[in-house]
């Protein structure tokens, strides 16, 4: 890639990388000094943080008060403060989706997202989708098919798994593949996976249980 | 990892946001897909964030006067899915189902894809090769400018100090006309190692027009305009789409890192036109 004209960029070493450009970019992000203009009267919104401020998650149907500084992710205000310990932080980079979890009915990396911008959206995680004492069609399918070896993606896939379902209720096993790119398994149990999916499909719409 | 310490605000109307912003000092917050994986990495350090996740009116796809206005916060999954566009302008639809993945497309936005301009990203070619353009606001003003204005260089962008993506405009694709977006996706990160967006039409039995974005074979995403011109008036033939697909590289210093040289790249880019090219004839 070709060196840029932002001088910050000048202070990296040499062989400019995406990552150290990102650097110089970021921060030379408080280089640049306007006047605000004056005579805006709106009352603008509340600064929060940079310490603890309170805020309320509405996590498997319970809201719960915490107070987090805005850093704070919505995986690790679910691991370390709710004890919510499904979601797995594993690359916490958004690339490996063991911190997946449904956030107003939709997969998302828990790693990628702040807990102070999670509120007010109803969260999903693995701990709260079976009912009545019985294992989710995904999680059982998952037992079934033995769609896993150590286990440490498992909790991801099956809430990635469970929201493509809602979204694709009849999958073919090109979509169930594509659709599930997010999430990674070391151990390689993909072939497995994904015909628990189809399973939990099945089984979801009413079918009879893949023998 | 953590991110570094820093103030967080939501505004709920542009104007506040724009207020915000105006100094220059905060980084605005789209859907962070980006954004947070790099401050956790404090590789951007902002001391102060001002989201626009709270801002209504942002999120829209909408015809008006034969051209689509995509607000800048539409997510990927919701330009991806959108029945307009698929119908009207399919090139950005099928464009933004190949980026990252199910995660990142349901919280990612086009406007913060934009902003952040990695010079890998899948929607420049597209919106290259349909001549966009994107309005940009700032606290007291607005300003237009075609999407090949917009890219300066590696994450760099026209963008000044204090100022947003508030719109991205496409035309209503005119009938005849055939697009297609083929990418060779990097293994782990799922950004193009090389991306082509080709789209043609027929006139009188030749091509009346040609237009190919390329993304992620340099610096920045850009036009082949050589190439569009060797095509144009030909009657797209395979020799015409190989002897075309030649100039997508000519003259251009291509990236190089550990999965792709340089000239690797550049091999796959002209692969990459004519299947695009093709494609994109076939669908006309």
């Amino acid at each position: 890639m070709k060196r840029s004209k932002d001088p910050e960029s000048q202070a990296q070493p040499k062989g400019l990388s995406r990552r150290g450009f990102i650097r110089g970019v970021g921060l030379s992000g408080g280089a640049v000094g306007l006047l605000h203009p004056e005579g805006e009267a709106a009352p603008a919104p509340a600064v929060l943080g940079p310490g603890p401020v309170p805020i309320t998650l509405l996590v498997n149907g319970k809201p719960h008060k915490l107070e987090v500084e805005p850093r704070v992710t919505l995986l690790d205000a679910l691991r370390d403060r709710l004890d919510l310990t499904g979601a797995k932080r594993v690359c916490d980079r958004g690339t490996c989706g063991a911190c997946t979890v449904i956030l107003g009915g939709k997969a998302v990396y828990a790693c990628s997202v702040l807990a102070i911008d999670a509120q007010g959206k109803p969260i999903q995680t693995v701990e709260g989708i079976n009912a009545g004492g019985r294992l989710h069609p995904v999680a059982s399918a998952f037992v079934n098919q033995d769609a896993l070896q150590c286990g440490f993606c498992t909790p991801g896939f099956v809430m990635a798994a469970k929201a493509f379902l809602d979204r694709n209720p009849n999958p073919t096993l090109e979509q169930v593949r594509k659709g599930l790119g997010g999430n990674l398994c070391r151990c390689g149990t993909y072939v497995g996976i994904r015909q628990a999916v189809l399973e939990a499909a099945k089984q979801m719409r009413g079918g009879a249980r893949n023998v | 990892m953590i991110p570094q310490n820093f103030t967080y605000q939501a505004p709920k109307t542009l104007e506040e946001a724009l207020a915000l912003l105006a100094d220059g000092t905060a980084k605005p917050l789209a859907g962070g897909m980006s954004l947070i994986p790099l401050m956790k990495l404090r590789l951007a350090a902002p001391e102060r964030i001002v989201d626009l996740g709270r801002i209504p009116g942002l999120n829209y796809i909408r015809e008006e006067d034969g051209k689509i206005r995509i607000g800048a916060m539409t997510t990927h999954y919701e330009i991806e899915t959108s029945p307009l566009l698929r119908a009207r302008c399919p090139l950005l639809a099928t464009t933004a189902a190949h980026i990252g993945d199910m995660q990142v497309r349901n919280v990612g936005t086009i406007g913060g894809s934009l902003a952040h301009a990695d010079p890998a990203a899948d929607y420049p070619a597209a919106l290259l090769a349909l001549e966009a353009e994107v309005r940009l606001v700032r606290a007291g003003g607005e300003r237009t400018l075609p999407i090949r204005d917009f890219f300066v260089d590696v994450f760099t962008t026209a963008l000044e100090p204090g100022e947003i993506v508030r719109e991205v405009v496409v035309p209503v694709e005119a009938p005849g006309t055939g697009t297609s977006y083929q990418k060779v996706a990097h293994p782990a990160s799922g950004f193009a190692v090389v991306g082509i967006a080709a789209r043609v039409r027929r006139g009188d039995g030749k091509i009346a027009l040609a237009r190919l974005g390329v993304t992620g074979l340099a610096s920045k995403p850009f036009r082949a305009d050589a190439a569009e011109k060797r095509l144009e008036g030909t009657d797209g033939a395979e020799t015409d789409l190989r002897a075309a697909a030649a100039a997508v590289t000519e003259g251009v210093e291509a990236n190089s890192d550990l999965y792709a040289s340089a000239e690797y790249r550049a091999h796959l880019a002209r692969v990459y036109a004519v299947r695009g090219l093709r494609s994109a004839l076939q669908a006309a």
